[in-house]
């Protein structure tokens, strides 16, 4: 029978061993589950005492207090976010305030108990977070094997791409109804957005194409002698016309050449994805200069603008698929989530490096290094 | 009742599906405030009580209109909560408002898919709205 090793942080014994006393002959079983659980509890006083013994035993949930007499919960949560740890957490606390709640709901505590509990709320709880801790054990069988991954792609795609199809709908049967009355100017704002919401899908499906490429690029790769200052220029020159109308000024500076080992069409995704965005995110009258510059075997690219720039968070996510960031500056500009997300998949299968740097309000310093021929950058 | 005395909040990040959802209710004759984000809602709460929400799930961030449903139940018990998703359990990405344990702690009164017919829709705002 599988064992899941509960631990309990709480400075009053009574709670503890009250714990012990209602886990110790408890099982969860379900249909689909192969065995039942039953439950080993650990105890400790305080939570430097909770954090070493997560660091020896590794419990698979954690019942945690928040006051307490050293550090105080919401710490010993975001130690625990913080390192990664894959356990389940469930706060004993009141809903004393709803900071606490929203700030431990954000750092991933999963439930709250409130106290003083019956033992049947906390057999509650804990069977449902027994069931959890079951399915993400599957989840990560199937996770190993690319099939969660792929579902999860799969399941984003048809939101992304379910959105703007109701959208148009909806239009659609508005207008069809003549919602606003027989003159065919009070629709013309319901045409544009579909329209809108038509060519947004449009960039998401050329986007998928070039992400089949990528994934698939391996065998059919075209590895030729590439100019890097070339594939800049037109990326450039392609996004002129909207550089104009934002009344951005594009600058490239570098070699006369700039040749490195690559696949043509696989750099100008790169490029164009790298010089879009940095007009995209630009603001009205700003620049953006993209450097290139061979440095130790490898070819550096640097592209700067000087737009609304990103927090450290959001750059923690901008290169995983669908992501966008989304805020008031961001409100009105559009994007389908995968454009970095190629960048960085292509740079991976180079062996190359990205990094991201930013201020808010002030621009964002893309650097990418790729291997001139085939050897990893440092 | 008439619906006319009624004030519904719509708050969502999709410009299209918050103006064709207005001008649906409004149809009905209900008032309406609209907000494209928690933030927005937030401030637009501080000042005016809705009778009635209907709320995005993921906006700014993916749990957002979770946030936002807390907050509104915390500050105005009685307002009744619908929650309007795309995401549903096909997705199972990050928040899957079938699940019990989920449904426990969103406080929300209804959940209903965002392609749901119209007259489903006005069949769940009438319900609340009585009971509440």
């Amino acid at each position: 029978m599988p064992t899941l090793k509960i631990l309990v942080v709480d400075d009053e014994p009574g709670i503890r061993s009250g714990v012990s006393r209602i886990l110790r002959n408890f099982r969860v079983d379900y249909p689909f589950m192969d065995e039942a659980f039953d439950f080993e509890v650990l105890e400790a006083s305080t939570g430097e005492a909770g954090i070493e013994i997560i660091e020896s035993a590794l419990p698979d949930i954690l019942l945690l207090d928040n006051k307490l007499p050293g550090i105080q919960g919401i710490e010993v949560l975001e130690y625990i976010k913080k390192k990664q740890k894959s356990i389940i957490v469930v706060m004993i606390t009141s809903y004393a305030s709803l900071e606490l709640a929203v700030k431990a709901t954000s750092d991933g505590a999963y439930d709250f108990i409130p106290k003083p509990f019956t033992p049947q709320e906390l057999k509650s709880s804990v069977e449902n977070i027994t069931k959890r801790v079951f399915l993400k054990k599957m989840t990560t069988k199937l996770h190993d094997t690319g099939k969660q991954i792929r579902f999860t792609f799969l399941s984003v795609l048809s939101h992304e791409l379910k959105a703007p199809l109701n959208s148009i709908e909806g239009y659609l049967k508005m207008i069809k109804e003549r919602q606003a009355g027989d003159k065919l100017e009070d629709y013309d704002v319901m045409i544009d957005r579909s329209l809108e919401r038509i060519k947004g899908m449009r960039s998401l499906i050329l986007d998928l194409l070039d992400l089949t490429k990528v994934e698939s690029g391996k065998n059919k790769r075209n590895v030729t002698d590439v100019d890097l200052i070339q594939i800049a220029k037109t990326a450039m020159d392609t996004m002129r016309p909207y550089s104009i109308q934002r009344d951005v000024k594009l600058r490239l500076h570098g070699p006369e050449q700039a040749m490195i080992k690559a696949d043509a069409d696989e750099m100008e995704i790169i490029f164009n994805n790298l010089i879009s965005n940095a007009i995209k995110y630009n603001k009205d009258g700003g620049s953006v200069d993209c450097t290139i510059r061979e440095n130790e075997g490898c070819m550096g690219i640097t592209v700067v603008d000087t737009g609304i720039g990103m927090s450290e968070a959001d750059i923690e996510k901008i290169f995983d698929d669908f992501v966008r960031i989304k805020n008031e500056k961001t409100k009105n500009i559009t994007g389908t989530g995968l454009g970095l997300s190629i960048v960085k998949k292509l740079t991976d299968h180079y062996s190359g490096k990205i990094e991201v740097s930013s201020i808010p309000d002030q621009g964002s310093t893309f650097n990418l290094r790729l291997p001139i021929i085939d050897k990893p950058c440092s | 009742m008439k619906p006319s005395d009624k004030t519904i909040l719509i708050v969502d990040d999709d410009q299209d599906y918050l103006f064709q959802l207005k001008s649906k209710l409004e149809k009905f004759g209900f008032k309406t405030l609209t907000a494209e984000g928690q933030k927005e809602a937030e401030a637009l709460i501080e000042k005016t009580k809705p009778d009635l929400a209907i709320l995005d799930l993921m906006m700014e961030n993916e749990d957002s209109g979770f946030i936002l449903c807390y907050k509104l139940k915390k500050k105005y018990p009685d307002v009744p909560i619908i929650i309007a998703t795309g995401v549903t359990a096909e997705t199972g990405i990050s928040f899957d408002i079938y699940d019990e344990n989920n449904r426990k702690w969103i406080k929300a009164d209804c959940f209903l898919d965002k392609g749901v017919r119209t007259e489903v829709l006005k069949e769940e705002i009438d319900k609340l709205l009585i009971l509440h």
